[in-house]
């Protein structure tokens, strides 16, 4: 063998003296800040330096994780990890790629260059969560637990960035970090801080009265039978108080039961604080019976949670309430981005957030209406109003227009009495825009005549849409499967709801129908994995989280859950539906789950940096604003979408469809 | 070809022997109590999976190729076993050469003469080198230079020089590629004869490109390369003698 013919036996080194100084300036370096790291191993801290978490990292931080850094490599096919090993270390991929799996043995994510994994392990339980095998031969860093736990001491970046992507990846039920969001992990029962009032359903309003000022309550719980066999049968509220008893004076001998809250909606016990916030919103109800089985543990009041959770959104909504004109609701809709920024910034999931704005929506619709009824008079006759889209399935966002309806009593007469509800619908809608909410441009609003009919007229339509459903028709009606009533008469909602439950599972031609529509929008997914762009005059080269990916994702899971005869609205409570009947299996179910959740959360994280930036939020996104993290979880949510959409097409035989048509 | 047979090795006292007796030879042969405490630490037997041999791999740079011209002027080592390489136990040291700096070096190692004017002599980090290698098995990329050098070093300074087996990446490279030198006709068809120089094997086993070099980063690239070598040739079972020269 023939020696190298110079004494540079390694190959094509070209130093020069910018390298050596480089050199010794971080050998000075070194000494001076008390680091003990070799400067020789510069090229592995560099490595370090350029990538996440390491990157915004104090330097000699840095330093001192590369003195602890162990090299391993492991050939294509190694089995890094192996689930219930115990963890000793973080890995950080050098070079080559790494996947990592669910319990399940489902692919759940692919390392590569610069990237960790293993820390899931080592915050939870000291065992591996998630099983590694090596992709393409990899050169891998394994930075010690100790190390591991140290820089989770030292630096908050460091835990941060650990933390919260764990989080929005795994959805991971408990919260381990100190100033998380309490609504979400403390439960309904520490709420209760005194023992149930209560009182015989039978007794008289004066007693009640003396009852609730005695026990200074707000709320006074009214039961049926006695001793064990009591339950609940009715609330009353001092607002009932004073709005039905003293507003109209009634005698002090009116039976409570007359003007009692019946058909309660109450939580259990076990829930957490803040799906008790969501109830409150969506019901528009300030008390909530706290329930042990069937035994009352207490009452919860909206006030309870404000004094909680000060910032919680709950505020803002019990503060529409006091508002006396339009002006005044105009005022307060200037703080509901802050409320939403607040809650991304408190960590809260997609549903939480969704919930929250489109309570919020409610809130500002129903304070109009009342605003309304006030001006105008009390209707002619009963009404419903109704959300459609975003706010009926308690996933509206902070970019959002007005979606509405009107459902009015059989016994309405056109001509006498629609010039009220025009009028009404007008102050609404208007309202709404002044707060915001903007006109709906395809003019799905109660202020149109089409969308202002009787419950008779609304049952043929959706009878119509079900029985003889037409493509492109079918396109421009997909919102009012969407629906809540969230006014007035809400039983004509929930029996267009039981009518559209009932006739769409047997419709095959109606559910063929739509999901041939719902397969138009496609996850923007190339080959191999890559993002599919559209030019956007502003920005360059984006893709749209909103049409590629929540809205295709809701459509889908919309079509299952009618198949399944559901009357949820919520996406997640169609899921649950849907995973309750064989039709998707429950791998599938939470594929979606997460997959929803995961875009669902990039594209309201993507808003809130828009919003605390200044700029005008949109569902645009551009793949180089998101971290190595999200692009490659986004990759995963879009296979997800892609392969729902190919089974929904098989499902429900969407082609043929195309044919018939 | 077998890697014994590539080359001889110098002639060295009790060469014929087995290395773990040589070394037990050598413990009460030496009067240097470094070297004593060096052979008492052992070495493996020759039939040890190369999975339960602790190594470690030692890069020099020299003033040039010649360990009986040149001086060593940076010594660089890290501890590893199959299992990783542990950056905590590396080491790095500047030493001070015999021989005056040729100019030519100091641009390729970037070592400077005032760097060099600083460091020690060679038999000041002896004590702790010593220990490093204590019961290692080394691992070098090309075997004429730290085994020869070191051995030159230390019979100018100790009067008696050093001797180990050792694992060679660059062998190991020339083994795996005998037909690496193409045939006149392949010449003349503008065939490349392959490299089996550190960073060339390095790419062939998809290691990364190092930047820096200096006897320490040396060290651990030389690691790195020996464990994709057994990764993807001969496997942890394979006993140390097959390898070691």
């Amino acid at each position: 063998m023939a020696a190298p013919s110079t004494a540079s036996r390694f190959g094509a080194i070209t130093h020069d003296q910018t390298v050596l100084s480089a050199i010794v300036l971080a050998k000075h370096y070194l000494i001076h800040s008390g680091g003990c790291m070799q400067a020789e191993l510069i090229d592995i801290r560099n490595h370090l330096l350029q990538h996440s978490p390491f990157n915004e990292m104090p330097e000699e931080l840095v330093n001192r994780v590369t003195e602890t850094i162990e090299i391993v490599y492991a050939r294509a096919g190694t089995e890094l990890l192996r689930i219930n090993d115990p963890s000793k270390a973080l890995y950080y991929v050098r070079s080559g790629a790494v996947e990592i799996f669910r319990r399940s043995g489902e692919l759940y994510n692919r390392i590569g260059e610069g990237e960790i994994f293993g820390e899931f392990g080592l915050l939870m339980n000291k065992h591996v969560r998630f099983p590694a095998t090596v992709l393409e031969d990899s050169l891998i860093y394994r930075i010690p637990a100790e190390t591991f736990h140290y820089l989770f001491e030292q630096d908050e970046g460091f835990a941060d960035y650990v933390e919260i992507e764990d989080r929005s990846r795994l959805r991971s039920a408990v919260s381990r970090r100190e100033k998380s969001n309490q609504l979400m992990t403390s439960r309904v029962s520490r709420l209760i801080s005194r023992k149930t009032v209560s009182a015989p359903y039978t007794v008289r309003l004066q007693e009640a009265a003396r009852i609730m000022t005695e026990n200074s309550v707000s709320a006074l719980l009214l039961m049926e039978g006695e001793g064990d066999q009591a339950r609940l049968k009715g609330i009353i509220t001092d607002r009932d108080l004073r709005i039905r008893a003293v507003t109209e004076a009634l005698p002090s001998e009116t039976p409570i039961s007359d003007i009692m809250t019946e058909g309660l909606i109450t939580i259990p016990a076990s829930h957490y604080i803040f799906e008790a916030m969501l109830t409150m919103l969506h019901n528009n109800v300030h008390h909530l019976p706290v329930m042990d089985d069937h035994e009352v543990r207490g009452v919860i009041a909206l006030s309870d949670i404000v004094k909680y959770e000060s910032q919680s959104s709950l505020y803002l909504v019990s503060n529409i309430y006091h508002q006396t004109s339009v002006k005044g609701l105009k005022k307060i809709s200037l703080e509901v981005r802050d409320s939403f920024v607040r809650m991304v910034n408190e960590d809260a999931n997609s549903h939480m957030i969704g919930s929250a704005m489109a309570g919020i929506g409610r809130s500002f619709t129903q304070r109009l209406l009342e605003l309304g009824e006030e001006k105008l008079g009390p209707p002619p006759v009963p009404y419903c109003f109704m959300a459609l889209g975003s706010m009926a399935r308690d996933e509206q966002l902070v970019v959002t227009d007005q979606d509405n309806a009107m459902i009015l009593d059989d016994s309405f007469v056109a001509e006498e009495h629609d010039a009220y509800f025009l009028e009404l619908a007008k102050f609404v809608s208007d309202g709404l825009a002044e707060c915001s909410y903007t006109y709906c441009t395809g003019d799905i609003m109660a202020t149109n005549e089409r969308w202002r009919q009787p419950l008779r007229v609304w049952k043929a339509y959706f009878s119509d849409w079900i029985d003889n459903p037409q493509a492109r028709a079918l396109l421009n009606s997909n919102i009012f499967f969407d629906l809540d009533g969230i006014y007035g008469e809400t039983d004509f909602a929930e029996q267009l709801k039981t009518l559209v439950a009932q006739k769409a599972s047997n419709s095959q031609r109606f559910l063929a129908m739509m999901a041939r529509n719902a397969l138009n929008r496609t996850p923007p997914l190339g080959f191999f994995r890559n993002f599919v762009m559209e030019e956007d005059g502003k920005h360059g080269k984006t893709f749209n989280l909103k049409r590629r990916g929540t809205a295709p994702l809701s459509d889908l899971i919309r079509i299952h859950a009618l198949a399944c005869g559901s009357k949820a609205q919520n996406s997640f409570e169609r899921l649950d539906a849907i995973g309750k009947t064989r039709l998707i299996l429950d791998d599938g179910i939470g594929n979606l789950r997460d997959a929803l959740e995961f875009i669902a959360i990039v594209r309201i994280r993507h808003q809130a940096l828009a919003i605390e930036a200044g700029r005008e939020p949109d569902n645009n996104v551009r793949p180089q604003d998101l971290s190595p993290f999200e692009r490659n979880h986004l990759k995963d949510a879009f296979q997800v979408l892609s392969n729902a959409q190919k089974f929904l097409k098989y499902r429900y035989n969407a082609q043929i469809a195309r044919n018939v048509s | 070809m077998s890697l014994e047979e590539m080359d001889t090795p110098p002639s060295q006292p009790f060469a014929n022997m087995p290395w773990p007796d040589r070394y037990q030879t050598l413990t009460e042969a030496t009067n240097n109590s470094l070297l004593k405490a060096f052979y008492q630490a052992g070495c493996c037997d020759a039939n040890t999976p190369l999975s339960q041999v602790p190594m470690v791999a030692i890069d020099f740079e020299t003033t040039g190729l010649s360990a009986t011209e040149h001086s060593i002027i940076s010594v660089g080592l890290v501890p590893f076993t199959l299992e990783g390489i542990q950056l905590s136990a590396a080491r790095h040291w500047l030493v001070k050469p015999k021989l005056a700096l040729h100019q030519t070096s100091v641009t390729i190692h970037g070592i400077t003469h005032a760097d060099l004017e600083q460091a020690p002599d060679l038999v000041d980090i002896l004590p702790e080198l010593l220990e490093c290698l204590a019961g290692r098995l080394p691992v070098v990329h090309y075997r004429d230079i730290e085994r020869p050098f070191l051995d030159v070093a230390l019979r100018h300074r100790l009067q008696e020089g050093i001797q180990f087996p050792l694992l060679d990446t660059m062998a190991i490279e020339a083994h795996l590629h005998p037909d690496r030198r193409p045939t006149f006709w392949q010449t003349w068809r503008g065939k490349k004869p392959l490299s089996i120089r550190l960073s060339d094997s390095r790419l062939r086993y998809g290691l990364p490109h190092y930047a820096a070099h200096n006897a320490l980063m040396d060290a651990i690239a030389t690691a790195e390369l020996l464990q994709a070598q057994i990764a993807h040739h001969f496997g942890a079972q394979t006993p140390v003698s097959d390898l070691w020269l």
